[in-house]
C-alpha cells in the first residue's frame, strides 16, 4: 500500500499539511509532497478537499505465514522477588476477556517464583501457566527473559501475548518481537478484537497523549502489546479453579549482563503510587518545597500519598518516583486531589481515571477544571491551610 | 571507546492537538526539536568520550529535514554525524526501524550504543532494546547513572519501578537513559560555528546493506488502523458558595466517602 499525491489535481492549498500527525506532508514547488515520515495513517485521504491524495494497493508483499496455526492468547505473568505483580492479575482480567472473545484458553507465562505462585495465577483465571523456576530468573534479566520466552513462541504459538507496560515488560519484549519479526504495540490502554479479523485491537495514547491510535498486526503472529498498568481491570479471583502447569526447563539460557545489586527505594511515603487510594499531587502552582510540605500534610490526614505533576519535579521540589502522567506513573486513586496542577495533556492521561478528581487552581480556565469533579478556584497556598485546619478540627 | 548515539527528530508534542470533531491534527506552526531524552543520551557519550577517550557518533533516521538535528548535535560536541534517510523507509514501525538503524550500526561498528529511553511523539520505548536484539548485543534500559566503565565493561544504575537495580555489561552493550542521568550541555560557540560547516553524510538503503524486504511500510507488522481524540467524560459537580463554603462542602464529600 502507498500513499500518493496526484499533483495534477493538487493545488497545494496546505489542508493536508497540517492535517498529518507525523510530520511527513510539506509543500515543495506548490505541490504536497510526502516525505520519509509518513505512516500510511491515511488521515490525510479525507482532508484532500481536491480529492487529490490516493492510496495506492501494491501487489502483495512479503510471504504471510500461516497464522492459524497460531492459537491461544498468552500473559505475562511479572513477578518481583517472587510476588506477582499487580499488572499481572489486570493482564489476567484482560486475557480472560480476550481469550473468551476468540473462544481460546488462556495461559500465563512465568518465569522465576515457586509453584505456589504458578497455582495464584491459576486461580486469577490462566487456564495454563507456563513455568520456568531457577534463581537465575527470580531477579529480571532481559536475555535470559527474551530468550526463554522466544523459546516458549516457538513451541506453543500463541496468536496474542500480553505484557505489563512497566520498567520489565518494555525492557525485554522488545528484544522479543525483534528476533521473531512480529508486531509490537507500546503502553495500550484498550484492547478489542475486531469482529470480522479476529485482528487485535491496540489502542494506545501517541504525541504525549493528545492522539489515540488503533494499531494493528494483521500479518504477523503473535501480536504482541505491552499495557498500561492501572487501566484494566483485575480478575476474578477463585481459588478452586483448576488449571494445568507445565514446566519449562530452563538449560541453555545465558546473560552478557550481570545483576550486582537490587535497591528497593522507600520514599517517604511508603505506599506505592500505583495502590494509593488517595492521592494529594503539587504542581507548579504549590510555589516551591515549602508548599509541598502542606501537600504532604494533607496526604498525611487523609491517609494518602503524595503525587507530582511534572513541573514540581522538575524544579527539583519533590523526586521523580512521585510522578503522575505520560512520563511518569498512570494513576487510578478513589481520589485524586490536584493542588497548583494546571493540567497539561501528558498530567492528564496519567490519572484522569481516578474516581473521584479535586482541583484546586487559581486559574478558572486551567484545563484540570475539564476533567475535574469538584473543582475550588482559589490560591493553593490559602485553600490547603484551611482544609488542614479544618480537617484537623474534626480529628480533634 | 567508539560510542554511537541514536536520536530522533519530533514534534514539539505539547504543543500538538487534535480537532474532535475532524479527527485531524491542529499542528500549525509547531517546532521540530530534538527529543528531549535523546540530548541526555548524547551528553552522556560525551561524558564517555571525556572520561576515557574516544569518538562519539550521532545518527538520525529521517526525512533530509532532519539534518537540522544532527547540526545541533555536532554544536554540543558530536565528532561525526550520520543521516539515514531512504525513501524506502517510509511508514517504518518500531521492527523496521530498529532494523534500519542496527544495519546503519553495524557498518559504523562501536562500543558503546547510547538511546533515550523513548521519543515523545511515539513513546514506544521500543527501539532501544530491539536494535540490541539484531545486533545480539545486550541491552540495560531506564540508566540513570553510569558508575564505572572500563575499556571491557560498564556498570550502571537502572531505574525499575519500585527502585533501583545496579547492573553490569559486557561491551559492546546498548544503553537508553532517562533524564537524571545528566544535563546536556548548551552548544558551545565553536561547536555552532562546527555546526555551521559541517557537511552532512546521508545513508541510504544501499549504504547501509539493508534488505528491501525488511525496510518501511514492507518491513514493518504493525499498522496504524487510525487516530482519534482521547475522551474525557467526567460527571461535575458545583461547589456553592465562598471558599471556606466550598472547603466545608468538600470535608463533607470525603468524610461521606470515609476519607475524613
Amino acid at each position: 500500500m502507498r500513499i500518493v499525491i496526484r499533483t495534477e489535481k493538487c493545488t497545494g492549498c496546505g489542508e493536508c499539511v497540517s492535517s498529518c500527525p507525523f510530520t511527513s506532508i510539506e509543500i515543495r514547488d506548490g505541490k504536497a509532497y510526502i516525505n520519509e515520515y509518513c505512516n500510511f495513517c491515511r488521515t490525510c485521504l479525507n482532508v484532500c478537499p481536491e480529492g487529490a491524495i490516493v492510496e495506492i494497493e501494491d501487489e502483495q508483499t512479503g510471504e504471510i505465514g500461516d497464522l492459524s496455526s497460531y492459537k491461544g492468547v498468552w500473559v505475562f505473568a511479572e513477578q518481583r522477588e517472587g510476588k506477582i505483580a499487580t499488572v499481572t492479575l489486570e493482564l489476567l482480567g484482560e486475557g480472560r476477556k480476550l481469550a473468551g472473545e476468540l473462544k481460546t484458553q488462556l495461559s500465563a507465562v512465568l518465569l522465576g517464583a515457586g509453584e505456589t505462585q504458578a497455582r495464584e495465577l491459576i486461580a486469577w483465571g490462566a487456564d495454563r501457566v507456563y513455568h520456568a523456576a531457577g534463581s537465575e530468573l527470580d531477579h529480571f534479566n532481559d536475555e535470559p527473559y527474551s530468550q526463554l520466552l522466544i523459546r516458549l513462541v516457538r513451541e506453543y504459538k500463541p496468536e496474542i501475548i500480553l505484557a505489563g507496560a512497566t520498567a520489565i515488560g518494555r525492557s525485554f519484549v522488545p528484544r522479543v518481537a525483534g528476533k521473531l519479526k512480529t508486531g509490537l504495540t507500546a503502553d495500550c490502554t484498550a484492547l478489542e478484537i475486531d469482529k470480522d479479523s479476529g485482528n487485535l485491537l491496540q489502542i494506545r495514547p501517541a504525541f504525549g497523549g493528545n492522539i489515540m491510535a488503533t494499531i494493528l498486526c494483521p500479518n504477523y503472529r503473535p501480536q504482541i502489546a505491552t499495557v498500561r498498568p492501572r487501566v484494566m481491570k483485575k480478575a476474578v479471583y477463585d481459588p478452586d479453579r483448576s488449571g494445568e502447569i507445565v514446566s519449562v526447563v530452563c538449560n541453555g539460557v545465558s546473560s552478557r549482563t550481570k545483576v550486582l545489586e537490587i535497591i528497593q527505594e522507600t520514599s517517604e511515603c511508603m505506599i506505592n503510587l500505583q495502590d494509593a487510594e488517595i492521592i494529594v499531587s503539587g504542581g507548579r502552582g504549590v510555589g516551591g518545597p515549602k508548599g509541598f510540605e502542606m501537600v504532604r500534610e494533607l496526604a498525611g490526614l487523609l491517609g494518602g500519598t503524595v503525587g507530582a505533576s511534572r513541573a514540581a519535579v522538575d524544579e527539583g521540589w519533590i523526586p521523580y518516583r512521585h510522578q503522575v502522567g505520560q512520563t511518569g506513573k498512570t494513576v487510578c486513586p478513589k481520589i485524586y486531589i490536584a493542588c497548583g496542577i494546571s493540567g497539561a495533556v501528558q498530567h492528564l492521561v496519567g490519572m484522569q481515571s481516578s474516581d473521584i478528581i479535586i482541583a484546586i487552581n487559581k486559574n478558572p480556565e486551567a484545563p484540570i477544571f475539564n476533567v475535574a469533579t469538584y473543582g475550588i478556584v482559589g490560591d493553593v497556598n490559602e485553600v490547603l491551610p484551611l482544609m488542614i485546619r479544618k480537617l484537623k478540627e474534626a480529628k480533634a | 571507546m567508539n560510542c554511537i548515539v541514536c536520536i530522533k527528530q519530533v514534534p514539539d508534542t505539547a504543543e500538538v492537538r487534535i480537532n474532535p470533531e475532524t479527527n485531524t491534527l491542529i499542528r500549525e506552526g509547531i517546532p521540530s526539536i530534538i527529543n528531549p531524552y535523546d540530548l541526555h543520551a548524547i551528553e552522556a557519550a560525551l561524558q564517555v568520550r571525556e572520561k576515557i577517550g574516544g569518538k562519539v557518533t550521532v545518527i538520525t533516521m529521517g526525512p533530509p529535514q532532519a539534518e537540522e538535528a544532527l547540526r545541533e548535535a555536532i554544536s554540543m560536541g558530536a565528532d561525526e554525524v550520520r543521516l539515514i534517510s531512504d525513501r524506502a523507509f517510509a511508514g517504518s514501525d518500531t521492527w523496521a526501524t530498529s532494523y534500519t538503524l542496527s544495519k546503519a550500526i553495524e557498518k559504523l561498528g562501536c562500543d558503546i550504543i547510547f538511546c533515550g529511553k523513548q521519543a515523545i511523539d511515539g513513546d514506544t520505548a521500543q527501539v532501544g532494546p530491539e536494535i540490541a536484539e539484531f545486533l545480539d548485543i545486550p541491552h540495560i534500559a531506564y540508566v540513570k547513572k553510569i558508575d564505572d566503565i572500563g575499556s571491557s565493561f560498564i556498570r550502571v544504575q537502572r531505574l525499575m519501578d519500585d527502585g533501583y537495580d545496579v547492573v553490569e555489561s559486557r561491551v559492546p552493550v546498548l544503553l537508553t537513559v532517562v533524564k537524571e542521568i545528566n544535563t546536556p550541555r548548551l552548544p558551545s560557540l565553536k561547536g555552532k560555528m562546527a555546526a555551521k560547516k559541517a557537511v552532512i553524510t546521508r545513508m541510504d538503503s544501499q549504504a547501509i546493506g539493508a534488505e528491501a524486504s525488511n525496510l518501511g511500510l514492507k518491513g514493518s507488522p504493525t499498522q496504524v488502523k487510525n487516530i482519534f481524540a482521547p475522551q474525557t467524560k467526567k460527571e461535575k459537580k458545583v461547589l456553592e458558595g465562598n471558599l471556606e463554603q466550598q472547603i466545608d462542602a468538600m470535608i463533607e464529600e470525603l468524610r461521606r466517602m470515609k476519607c475524613a
